[in-house]
């Protein structure tokens, strides 16, 4: 059939090398803007609060990132398509990038790198600390996304140890969640994108529990 | 790091040179403050209602005579202070007010008064409003969400406008509600806040010096996304406890519900004075983002009363501020 012919060459030529670009589209369209206003200070590139965008657009990328990751089962189990697992790797870790980015943002732009006023954040606020357990438990899973720790852990441990996704989501959204006076919008949708995710899982982990001693 | 304190001293003059109408309309003041021979001159001279039969359209130029109350910092861009707005019957980000508030027609404003006074009834701005007293005052505007700007307003003190309206002696309480326009606040959909828009002050409060009405800012009439025609500016306060587009002024004696307080009043007190010292509970309020200035937004450290102990603190002697926030 023409139509998975072009399926199979789009996923063997063409699927990687453009995740990749798309993954990197972000990070080169602040980087052009932080640039503007860098080297220019009347600029509005990042308009009136420069600081809380930068912020933003970071953590937003980060958290959509991570969400497109969750969606990747769900989409090759509901698609038949198993080749789309092959840019999850790619995917996961562009969601750490963009997580870490937004973390050194915030200890340069906001806390100057002064340790005193990040542990002051740390302890006293709640959102802080969801955000930063949300990165620190991503840094395992960036840490063991190849080949070779697949090989050393063994795939079993490597799953158990991946599992840590889905808390750390949770996390990454409630930390965007309690940022904002009124609950709308984006993160609400993160939310709901993130429950609907989850929820997917749940079902099929019943399912199957029902659906087993029946083929048994 | 140099790179945060990195601003222009001509960012204001320069950024408003982006904006050729905001520079026609400076021309015209400037002449005609040279052919009059200084600007305060024209400015306390000009007979009011020349400019305004009524009231004056948004965004037009208004003159006002200096006033002592004006802090050294340097303004706030003029652009920035239009088009970084929290206004939420608009929207909830903060470019929506400036997109969405042009639609809420303010010609013809009225004014209802109520409550515990000796003279209810409908008011026209300029019957509430002495165009010919409007002065400039120079004030730091800080924003709960740890932002400030400096905001040169134009207007008349809060007490000057109340005490026409004659409070009875019962009343203990000013409360502000805003103008509701169902076809261009298309944030009233939003949940969160209880609409019309409420705030509130003791009369003690309403009383002091610095408690003012606006009517325009950077030499024009305000524009809507920032309260037009009329709103308060409390600047010992955080910025959502000035009401904009006022529509009610109500004398009341017992403390009035206000907006953000019954949305969340572990996070939002009565009070809502500007306090390093009282966190709010998910972020701190030590130190602000300087806005409008140019660059990467410097931040400076927050003051108590946001720098107008001197003349409020009387307000609260023996109040626990940490408290009753």
């Amino acid at each position: 059939m023409a139509h998975s012919a072009f399926l199979r060459a789009f996923g063997k030529h063409w699927m990687k090398p453009l995740t990749l670009a798309a993954l990197i589209a972000p990070f080169a369209f602040i980087a052009w803007q932080f640039f503007q206003v860098l080297s220019d200070p009347l600029s509005d590139a990042m308009g009136t609060d420069p600081v809380a965008y930068i912020h933003h657009f970071l953590g937003d990328t980060a958290i959509r990132i991570l969400l497109i990751t969750l969606a990747i089962s769900p989409i090759r189990d509901i698609t038949g398509w198993a080749p789309i697992a092959l840019i999850r790797r790619r995917i996961g870790l562009a969601a750490f990038f963009y997580a870490a980015l937004h973390m050194i943002a915030y200890l340069w732009l906001d806390k100057d790198w002064n340790l005193a006023l990040l542990w002051e954040d740390m302890v006293l606020r709640t959102y802080i600390m969801l955000g930063m357990a949300a990165l620190v438990l991503m840094i395992p899973l960036a840490v063991t996304s190849n080949n070779s720790m697949i090989r050393r852990l063994g795939r079993k441990t490597w799953d158990r140890l991946h599992w840590l996704v889905y808390p750390l989501a949770i996390l990454a959204v409630a930390h965007n969640l309690l940022m904002v006076k009124i609950i709308y919008g984006d993160p609400l949708i993160h939310a709901i994108i993130l429950a609907l995710l989850l929820s997917w899982r749940v079902a099929r982990w019943v399912i199957g529990k029902v659906k087993a001693p029946a083929t048994a | 790091m140099e790179l945060k304190f990195r601003r222009n001293s001509d960012y204001q003059a320069l950024r408003s040179e982006m904006t050729p109408h905001d520079i026609y309309i400076r021309r015209r003041e400037l002449l005609a403050a040279a052919g009059l021979g200084g600007a305060a001159a024209v400015l306390g001279g000009l007979p009011a209602f020349a400019q305004t039969p009524t009231q004056v359209a948004a965004g037009a130029a208004l003159s006002a005579k200096k006033s002592a109350f004006t802090v050294a910092d340097e303004n706030a861009a003029e652009a920035d202070f239009n088009s970084y707005c929290n206004f939420y019957e608009f929207g909830l980000n903060k470019d929506d007010p400036a997109r969405h508030a042009g639609k809420m027609n303010v010609s013809n404003w009225k004014v209802t008064v109520e409550g515990e006074t000796d003279a209810p009834g409908t008011y026209d701005l300029t019957s509430l409003v002495d165009y010919s007293q409007l002065e400039e005052r120079v004030y730091r505007h800080r924003c709960v969400e740890r932002w400030s700007m400096v905001v040169p307003w134009i207007g008349v003190p809060l007490w000057s406008v109340l005490s026409k309206l004659k409070p009875k002696a019962e009343a203990k309480y000013v409360q502000f509600l805003t103008h509701i326009d169902r076809s261009a606040m298309v944030g009233l959909n939003y949940g969160g806040l209880d609409w019309p828009y409420s705030e509130a002050l003791q009369i003690n409060e309403a009383k002091n010096d610095l408690a003012f009405i606006a009517v325009g800012a950077y030499g024009k009439a305000m524009k809507q996304q920032n309260g037009a025609p009329i709103r308060t500016v409390i600047p010992w306060k955080y910025g959502y406890k000035g009401t904009k587009s006022i529509a009610t002024i109500r004398f009341t004696t017992a403390q009035p519900p206000t907006a953000w307080n019954v949305a969340n009043p572990r996070e939002y007190g009565f009070f809502s004075n500007v306090n390093p010292k009282r966190s709010h509970p998910r972020w701190s309020q030590a130190r602000e983002r300087v806005l409008g200035v140019g660059g990467f937004n410097p931040q400076r450290d927050t003051e108590m009363f946001n720098g107008y102990e001197k003349q409020v603190a009387y307000l609260y002697e023996g109040i626990d501020l940490i408290k009753y926030h």
